[in-house]
């Protein structure tokens, strides 16, 4: 092999690993913050060229279980802060849970007006033929639909007609497809402007546990400083202001 | 029994349903078709093998997303039928039976192809000529000499409509009894961390695929033997 061709391979191999190790994360989020996040990134690349990182999004019960099998996630936004805690107490966690926002469930249809639609109407108005929700083993959006139905005693009469989301964006899709005629879904989504040609009416927060929301970093991003800048990113004021556009209810 | 709850017995029942449906209306689909294109060389013959192979390169996703809009209310098949009174197909059982038929139609069709190739024509135009009508060619004729082909078609169908997955989670909506098929069980039991529950249920498929697996491959080897 020509000495130069060694030479450039070489240089690859070697300029890979430091710049990568220096700069480079990746994120996991709960599906909720699919539109808030990709925002607040957008901001975060403008204040930091030269980081490079992903964001994947899925619900926080899965991400849970694949940090714990040794998913390469830096930071960890969860729909809810027991999962965080959970890591934490796995020992998989550099930073100490922290709460980023509170989130609200809305009811959602596309094709009829939600804004009219009580929680009562899911139980009884004829129209209604299949309600999606998240998936209440993992997904915290679908634990808080689930008892929010449970606290209003309507679980037993409107089972039948459920139908689960793996996690809370897909739940919103199955809604927008018009395949389910109505949805619960997060607050966020519902704001996001594509879908928010849709009126939504929020469900109150007394009828369920609040959907604290909380992030961490993780064990092995322990000494990356640009994982831990963007962690701190969404505590300075423009993300909280896109975070507070999106519906969230901020900490403190 | 084995440790399983109800919860996965009931996606035990439906997957079986599920399968022996898909089955079923498979063989009774690809016969015709596998003999059809069995029959001849034309261009239209090769494109319809070519659209029947398309699951085995389609990323389920993409079957999973053209279903759920063909199927729901506002898709052409789903629309029609509520046109017509009925309830689209999106989120229900007959909408994943739909998708099962599609997904699992090449481990149908091409073990038949194969099958009547080998068999030729020489045997039926024998049997014409001595009388025989459509069905007395079939029952008598071809169904003997290529039962090796059906019961590797109906195994792997049924086999491998266990193993989808992607389609029924997009298209199928998690409903216990109805959509939430073992695969999608496992799915949740893992996401869960229930992986107690997960492991009994994917011991079980993984001896479940070896087996059948192992049967169609002695099938295969015992039929071609018998040719020789």
């Amino acid at each position: 092999m020509p000495r130069h061709v060694v030479a450039l391979f070489a240089s690859i191999f070697l300029a890979l690993p430091c710049s990568a190790l220096a700069q480079k994360f990746t994120v996991a989020a709960a599906a909720d913050l699919r539109y808030a996040l990709d925002d607040i990134a957008v901001l975060f690349r403008d204040a930091h060229p030269d980081h490079t990182f992903n964001i994947v999004y899925g619900s926080s019960g899965k991400m849970t279980t694949q940090i714990m099998n040794g998913a390469p996630y830096d930071v960890f936004f969860s729909a809810d802060i027991a999962f965080p805690k959970r890591l934490q107490a796995a020992g998989l966690t550099a930073t100490e849970p922290t709460v980023y926002a509170i989130g609200r469930i809305v009811v959602w249809s596309t094709v009829m007006d939600a804004s009219s639609l009580s929680l009562q109407d899911l139980a009884t108005d004829a129209r209604i033929r299949r309600i999606a929700i998240a998936q209440p083993t993992h997904a915290p959006y679908g634990m808080r639909a689930q008892e929010a139905l449970v606290s209003a005693g309507l679980w037993a009469a409107v089972e039948p007609k459920l139908v689960f989301g793996e996690n809370i964006a897909h739940t919103a899709q199955m809604v927008e497809s018009g395949a389910a005629e109505v949805g619960i879904i997060a607050l966020s989504l519902a704001l996001f402007p594509r879908l928010a040609e849709h009126p939504h009416r929020l469900i109150d927060d007394a009828l369920h546990q609040p959907l604290t929301q909380g992030y961490v970093v993780t064990q092995r991003a322990a000494g990356n400083s640009a994982a831990v800048r963007f962690a701190q990113f969404m505590r300075t004021e423009p993300a909280l202001e896109i975070m507070h556009r999106y519906g969230f209810v901020l900490p403190r | 029994m084995f440790g399983l709850g109800p919860e996965d017995w009931q996606a035990i029942r439906l997957t079986f349903r599920l399968c022996l449906y898909t089955t079923l209306i498979l063989l009774v689909i690809a016969t015709p078709l596998a003999w059809w294109l069995s029959s001849g060389r034309s261009a239209v013959r090769v494109a319809v093998q070519a659209v029947v192979a398309l699951p085995l390169v389609l990323p389920p996703t993409v079957l999973g997303f053209y279903l759920l809009i063909a199927l729901g209310p506002r898709g052409f098949i789903g629309g029609s039928l509520e046109a017509i009174g009925l309830q689209h197909l999106a989120f229900s059982f007959e909408g994943i039976l739909v998708a099962s038929v599609l997904y699992s139609m090449p481990f149908a069709v091409q073990p038949l192809t194969e099958a009547f190739n080998n068999l030729g024509r020489r045997p039926v135009e024998v049997a014409s000529s001595l009388g025989a009508g459509p069905i007395d060619r079939f029952v008598s004729v071809i169904l003997p000499l290529t039962r090796g082909g059906f019961v590797v078609a109906a195994t792997l169908t049924f086999a491998h409509t266990i193993g989808e997955f992607g389609v029924i989670l997009m298209l199928g909506g998690s409903i216990p009894g109805e959509t939430k098929v073992l695969s999608v069980l496992i799915y949740d039991h893992a996401e869960a961390m229930n992986y107690d529950a997960a492991h009994r249920l994917s011991l079980m498929l993984l001896v479940f695929a070896f087996f059948t697996l192992f049967l169609v491959y002695g099938m295969t080897r015992r039929f071609s033997v018998a040719r020789l």
